[in-house]
């Protein structure tokens, strides 16, 4: 007899971690990027995703920490108020 | 093909036969000569695994651990210290399903440090979810070893099997020991193949936090698996084993001259041997006496005990080890498979239960000190043999 | 919209803007799919295997606190055997705690026998996941709450153990440290180690917003000042040798880095010059040691 101890791969998708912000989120302005990938390298949860010079959180996961506002290196990404 | 060599060497070369693809070593007497001899074997190409240097016990069991969760069979062994010291790696294996398999060649515990024979550094962790085997003799500690593998690496059980055999007795002893063929240990062995392992083409995550809503059930699952998958496989395995290799094997436990018995002993691992001795110069006397000796000590084979044990008059359980504060551990498992025993047949006399503590630190038990625990009369539960005196007192 | 080749999701509990998940983000990430991957226990195997969720695409394993390492050699040992070795990559990882301390015996054994295992650390300088208590990598004159700053302390009474130095006396073939405002250069050291064959090792200072009393939003400005103050230099070793140093015009003040964080509040104070003359030495030492300033 097994009790389930074993872990298929990313079942970790099914906790939608975005319920934990507390009021602010980041909206990405796609006015000056430059495709830089600095957002996508430097967030925590590993929720921004995009191409070219498109990238966008995925507010399923985004728990508001602010960092990518912070590292976007021409102001492209502000914090809003949900 | 029979050979005369020492016990390390012996099992050294049996589980060669075993074909393990990992081997961890950690110096530590008794046990050494064990793993000097598999490092000898994979020196000459004869066993072909990789041999890792391990610096410490803790990190032995561990790279067993790694090993067999990469899907390679691997063994280590060790003894005393060693073995406390992987204690938290025992339960971690055993929680996390895999199938290691590890001689314990007992020794005595620290403090004082002492290096012979006694059963308490296994009894130790009878908690662990460890099936664990004793062996009386040589030949049967090669053949248990076989065994274990196959019994631990059944894909209904996966828990770790520790083999026990008693620390310079049957390490440092020498014996006949009949090897079988490498085709034979082959057919009876498969490769390892587990259910689940450490794969890239299927990466499985291992050994997750579990909290309350789900701990119970991986502690209920491993009772589960013990009580039936495992005592069920010991029991086919040494059947099998009994047939391909025309040899014995006892399974969970065996009676010697049981059968009008009026008095039992009950024992694990070589002083078996001596207490036979006693048995049969006791039944030329017309003594109704037998001994049954413990083989799988977990899972502890309660209702077969009981019932076996439920018939005879007095009990003499000799443990060679002790729960500091309360009885033997033996002991304690005997005297509940009586009872459970007595409770479901709601029987109304139990036999006599006595406990005898023996050979701790590696002290000598003669034929003559199990004749005279036969021959007493006062009733004790955890009587230590042969104290002597003069070495109490002061602490100085 | 989640990026489906990230080999360590979202969806894992770490702190809101915690260094180490985007680290072993980026350490997995750039190691690739062919990766087995062994942790210590600690915050890392916590918040992202908490059992039903686990946010690794790649075999995973956690057995204790102090044995990752020789799980690893265990796991390297057998695909050694297998013959597949070639072909995948072993990381055994942890924490401070689980690497400087209660690990280091099973590390130590590891490098000495030479694993084909790339060995990381993630530095948050405290043992977090239990509380943020002190570890041998705490700086000094850090507030944790096992060196509590209180009227007759000013925090830790000891400098970080140096992992680089005793990695190198084992022989890495390959040391570095790295830093998470550094992302590239940190996924170019994982790459570069793991072309690399034996064991390598690599220190990835973690900001830890929690533990270390910064904002989330600031964790890399963090990290940043860490590097740019000359606390953590940004070095690289192969088969022995510095091969690389990350060099600055001028090093910040260390205020700049004590600002940031709550638990080096109290070294703001007068009373804390001497430690603070201690921490002034120490990033002189890393000054002169790999020539920080650039000629």
């Amino acid at each position: 007899m097994f009790a389930k101890i074993i872990l298929p791969p990313a079942t970790g998708l099914k906790n939608k971690t975005g319920s934990w912000r507390t009021g602010k989120r980041p909206k990405f302005l796609h006015k000056n990027c430059t495709g830089c990938r600095l957002c996508y390298l430097s967030c925590p949860e590993g929720c921004i995703s995009g191409s070219k010079k498109e990238y966008n959180a995925d507010l399923d996961y985004c728990k508001g920490c602010g960092i990518c506002v912070r590292v976007c290196p021409v102001n492209d990404i502000v914090m809003e108020q949900e | 093909m029979k050979e005369f060599l020492e016990g390390a060497v012996s099992i050294a070369r049996t589980v060669a036969l075993c074909r393990p693809g990992v081997i961890s070593a950690y110096p530590i007497t008794p046990q050494t000569h064990i793993v000097e001899e598999l490092a000898s074997l994979v020196a000459d190409g004869r066993l072909k695994a990789e041999f890792v240097n391990v610096e410490s016990e803790h990190s032995a069991a561990s790279c067993v651990l790694g090993a067999v969760a990469a899907g390679v069979r691997a063994y280590s062994s060790t003894s005393s210290q060693g073995l406390l010291l992987m204690a938290e790696v025992l339960f971690n294996i055993a929680g996390l399903r895999l199938p290691a398999v590890i001689c314990c060649v007992n020794r005595a515990v620290s403090a004082p440090i002492n290096i012979w024979n006694d059963q308490q550094d296994i009894v130790t962790l009878r908690d662990a979810g460890v099936i664990l085997l004793f062996a009386e003799n040589i030949q049967e500690a090669c053949d248990l070893h076989i065994q274990a593998f196959k019994i631990a690496e059944d894909p209904q059980i996966m828990l770790p099997c520790i083999v026990n055999i008693d620390g310079y007795i049957l390490s440092h002893g020498y014996e006949p020991v009949e090897f079988p063929a490498q085709e034979l240990v082959d057919k009876f062995l498969p490769p390892y193949n587990p259910p689940y392992k450490l794969d890239v083409n299927n990466p499985l995550t291992l050994g997750s936090l579990m909290g309350p809503e789900y701990y119970l059930e991986t502690r209920y699952a491993i009772q589960q698996t013990m009580n039936n998958e495992v005592k069920r496989k010991i029991l086919d395995v040494a059947e099998e084993f009994t047939k391909v290799f025309s040899r014995k094997s006892f399974g969970l436990f065996e009676e010697y001259k049981i059968q009008d018995a009026e008095t039992i002993f009950v024992a694990m691992g070589s002083i078996a041997g001596p207490i036979k001795d006693v048995v049969d110069e006791l039944r030329e006397k017309k003594e109704k006496v037998g001994l049954l000796r413990i083989v799988t000590y977990r899972p502890f084979p309660s209702e077969e005990v009981g019932k076996v044990l439920s018939n005879a008059q007095r009990v003499i359980v000799i443990d060679k080890s002790i729960s500091l504060g309360s009885y033997g551990p033996l002991y304690q498992d005997v005297v509940n498979s009586i009872y459970l025993n007595c409770q479901i047949g709601n029987q109304k006399t139990l036999p006599k239960v006595i406990g005898y503590i023996c050979g701790l630190g590696g002290r000598d038990v003669s034929k003559e000190e199990i004749s005279e625990i036969y021959n007493e009369k006062e009733f004790s539960p955890a009587k230590f043999v042969g104290v002597k005196k003069e070495n109490l007192g002061n602490f100085i | 919209m989640i990026d489906e080749r990230i080999l360590f999701t979202a969806g894992h509990t770490a702190c809101s803007g915690c260094a180490q998940s985007l680290a072993a983000r980026l350490v997995i990430d750039a190691a690739g799919k062919n990766t087995i991957v062994v942790n210590n226990t600690g915050c890392l195997e916590v918040f992202s295997t908490g059992y039903p969720y686990t946010s690794w695409r790649v075999p995973f394993i956690h057995s204790l606190f102090e044995n990752a390492a020789a799980v690893a050699s265990g796991v390297e040992s057998a695909l050694d055997h297998l013959g597949i070795k070639e072909n995948i990559n072993v990381i055994a990882q942890a924490g401070d705690g689980g690497f400087a301390d209660i690990g280091l015996q099973a590390f130590s054994g590891l490098w000495e026998r030479g694993h084909d295992v790339l060995t990381i650390c993630y530095d948050n300088e405290a043992y977090m996941n239990t509380g943020i208590q002190r570890s041998s990598t705490t700086p000094i004159g850090t507030h944790t709450t096992t060196s509590p700053v209180g009227k007759s302390s000013l925090g830790n009474l000891r400098w970080k153990k140096n992992l680089v130095e005793i990695a190198l006396a084992h022989r890495c073939v390959y040391v570095a440290t790295a830093s998470v405002h550094m992302p590239v250069d940190l996924q170019n050291k994982v790459k570069k180690a793991l072309k690399m064959k034996g064991p390598k090792f690599i220190h990835i200072l973690s900001p830890c917003p929690l533990g270390w009393g910064s904002k989330p939003e600031d964790t890399i400005d963090v990290a940043a000042a860490a590097v740019e103050t000359g606390f953590w230099p940004l070095v690289e070793f192969e088969n022995g040798v510095l091969t690389k140093v990350k060099k600055f015009r001028e090093l910040r003040p260390i205020e700049d880095y004590f600002k940031l964080q709550k638990r080096f509040s109290h070294l703001l104070k007068e009373e804390a010059k001497e430690v603070v003359e201690m921490w002034k030495q120490k990033i002189e030492e890393n000054v002169k040691k790999y020539k920080l300033l650039e000629e």
